[in-house]
């Protein structure tokens, strides 16, 4: 660590990992809910435990992102943060107001909440992954600002990097975006058509700038390989991502409302979609590859490789599989979505922070790298995750395929619900990786308190 | 990658392809506002003010967290979207009343308490949506 101020990135890391345990807890909690559906009624009913999962989800990814801007951009711009207090306050508030969303959720009736919360003033509530009440959106809007005004004055005082420059294009685009859950429409086509400037613009779009300027940030790092040579294929790869990305949110317009058009569009750019993540692949095993050191740092080298497979796998493959409309026709919002979604997540985004936190936590806690005890550790933790999370894909899709046929190619349909039934096999094989995937998460954390002695080159 | 390709060409291709598309989207998108009037049923939801209230309610009380609508939220639960031609207003009066089923081991859905009015509302909404011209989807009236 080159300046004292990185170290508020601390805080943020250790609070997105309480948050993702919590997660994997109320994952586990509605993976049951599928096959014993009334597990925990009325006490947490599956659309409760389904909010807690996805927003606290959303919640730590962005403490992640925001964690590795505070520790990234000192390092870059080569000058200390223009006010490390204010990214400590903007920590506590975050979880403050994360944690008092998670407890409205689970402790009143969300309209309970929303009347609470003065939701009539401005609805924005209960559109999927925007369930916050208002007041916690603007929370979140005022700490973005105040984290970006933080980062953006550390940049202009600093020297100028393209990892810097395309970094903050992410999160300004992050917070401009966002922007757009505070407008719900009455007309469901439109509330629907702009609902995705957030979620798709997120996640296939200004989500994968922030990906991509972390993962050269760690490349550099434990690679060693010039600046010069990483930072162009940062810039082939965003290209990449938003060429096909923008327009790729056709995808989305396919059924809802939105003209027929849409579907070439949609299918064509989206069908190019997996190139970018195609493209980081290569990018990851090239540089590691072609290193001019050896880092001591090994676990940091394999979440930063295994993010490139993963999110190729699970945004490029996965996403591909059912992106093209005469398909889509028959997989939209069946369990095929749902598996494509649970890798992409844990493939692009989870990974990628955790690369980071792998790569910076030791050098915040004064030592290069972990003990070698501590990496073997976290490597447990790294290939329980990464394996149980591609058998939870694998399970999602096969019980997508039996529901697409069962309910909708089948001469004669079955119902929703009489198609759930018969898909309970794979519900349950789906929650016993998942409790594997728990183990892993356990084996991850573990390895923060392992002792030893700290790994050499 | 090296030789001609320099970082600053690389960068003026990310930044000029970037606002090339995104321009292209946005003319997509003032074309899809000009369209979509003949798809939306925003006629409907003038004449009908009970339209809007049935969405709040259907956003207060966290449909989406179990179901889906035109195939978008969550996957416990039957697609809401065409649920207005599948069983029509006064089966999803009548099966609102009764949740939850308390079948053991089954899926529950809460009881959220409507009153009839809210019921109409929620059901107007529904129609609504049911008469959205989705190209078709979905396949077959199972959702």
């Amino acid at each position: 660590m080159k300046y004292q101020s990185q170290s508020v990135a601390k805080i943020y890391f250790i609070g997105a990992m309480v948050l993702f345990a919590a997660q994997i807890l109320f994952g586990l909690i509605m993976g049951l809910q599928y096959v014993i559906g009334d597990f925990l009624f009325p006490l947490i009913p599956f659309n409760v435990a389904r909010m807690v999962h996805t927003n606290t989800l959303i919640v730590w990814l962005l403490m992640g992102f925001m964690g590795s801007a505070y520790y990234l951009v000192p390092e870059e711009t080569e000058t200390e943060l223009y006010s490390p207090k204010l990214a400590i306050a903007m920590f506590w508030i975050f979880l403050l107001a994360a944690g008092l969303t998670v407890v409205g959720y689970l402790l009143v009736p969300y309209a309970t909440l929303a009347k609470m919360t003065g939701n009539e003033l401005l609805p924005t509530m209960g559109r999927e992954f925007l369930e916050q009440p208002t007041i916690t959106k603007i929370g979140i809007v005022v700490v973005a600002l105040a984290f970006l005004f933080n980062l953006t004055m550390t940049v202009l005082k600093g020297r100028k990097t393209a990892i810097t420059l395309v970094l903050m294009l992410g999160l300004w685009g992050l917070a401009i975006f966002f922007l757009f859950s505070f407008y719900n429409p009455d007309n469901i086509v439109r509330d629907k058509f702009f609902w995705w400037w957030v979620v798709h613009l997120w996640v296939e779009g200004v989500w994968e700038l922030i990906l991509g300027a972390i993962l050269a940030f760690v490349l550099i790092k434990v690679t060693g390989v010039d600046r010069e040579v990483i930072e162009k294929w940062l810039y082939v790869i965003i290209t990449l991502t938003l060429v096909t990305g923008i327009i790729g949110t056709g995808h989305h317009y396919f059924w809802i409302g939105t003209p027929e058009y849409w579907q070439w569009w949609g299918s064509i750019f989206s069908a190019l979609e997996p190139i970018p993540f195609f493209a980081m692949t290569l990018f990851a095993f090239n540089m590691v590859n072609r290193r001019r050191r050896e880092h001591p740092n090994k676990v940091a080298t394999l979440w930063a490789l295994g993010t490139g497979v993963m999110s190729f796998l699970g945004a490029g493959v996965w996403g591909f599989l059912h992106t093209l409309s005469p398909v889509n026709f028959y997989t939209h919002g069946t369990q095929i979505t749902a598996a494509h979604g649970h890798m992409a997540f844990y493939g692009a985004y989870v990974m990628v922070v955790l690369t980071m936190i792998s790569y910076s936590m030791p050098l915040m806690r004064n030592r290069v790298a972990n003990s070698n005890f501590a990496q073997v550790v976290e490597m447990w933790g790294f290939w329980l995750m990464t394996v149980s999370m591609v058998f939870i894909t694998l399970f999602l899709t096969a019980a997508g395929i039996l529901q697409v046929w069962l309910q909708r190619v089948a001469a004669t349909p079955m119902s929703f619900m009489d198609t759930q039934l018969q898909l309970s096999l794979f519900y349950w094989l789906r929650e016993v990786s998942g409790v594997i995937f728990l183990i892993g998460l356990v084996a991850y954390l573990w390895s923060f308190f392992c002792k030893g002695e700290a790994a050499r080159a | 990658m090296s030789g001609t390709f320099t970082t600053s060409a690389a960068r003026n291709i990310f930044f000029g392809g970037t606002v090339f598309f995104a321009l292209v989207f946005l003319a997509l998108t003032f074309q899809n506002e000009r369209i979509i009037p003949q798809r939306d049923q925003r006629a409907q939801l003038a004449a009908n003010p009970g339209i809007a209230v049935g969405k709040r309610l259907w956003e207060t009380n966290q449909c989406i967290g179990c179901h889906t609508l035109l195939g978008e939220g969550a996957y416990f639960a039957p697609e809401l979207g065409n649920v207005y031609k599948r069983r029509g207003p006064d089966f999803i009066k009548a099966w609102m009343k009764s949740q939850p089923t308390g079948t053991a081991g089954r899926r529950q859905m809460p009881q959220f308490n409507l009153t009839d009015k809210e019921l109409e509302d929620i059901v107007a909404f529904l129609k609504y949506v049911s008469e959205v011209n989705t190209n078709n989807w979905p396949p077959n009236v199972e959702g």
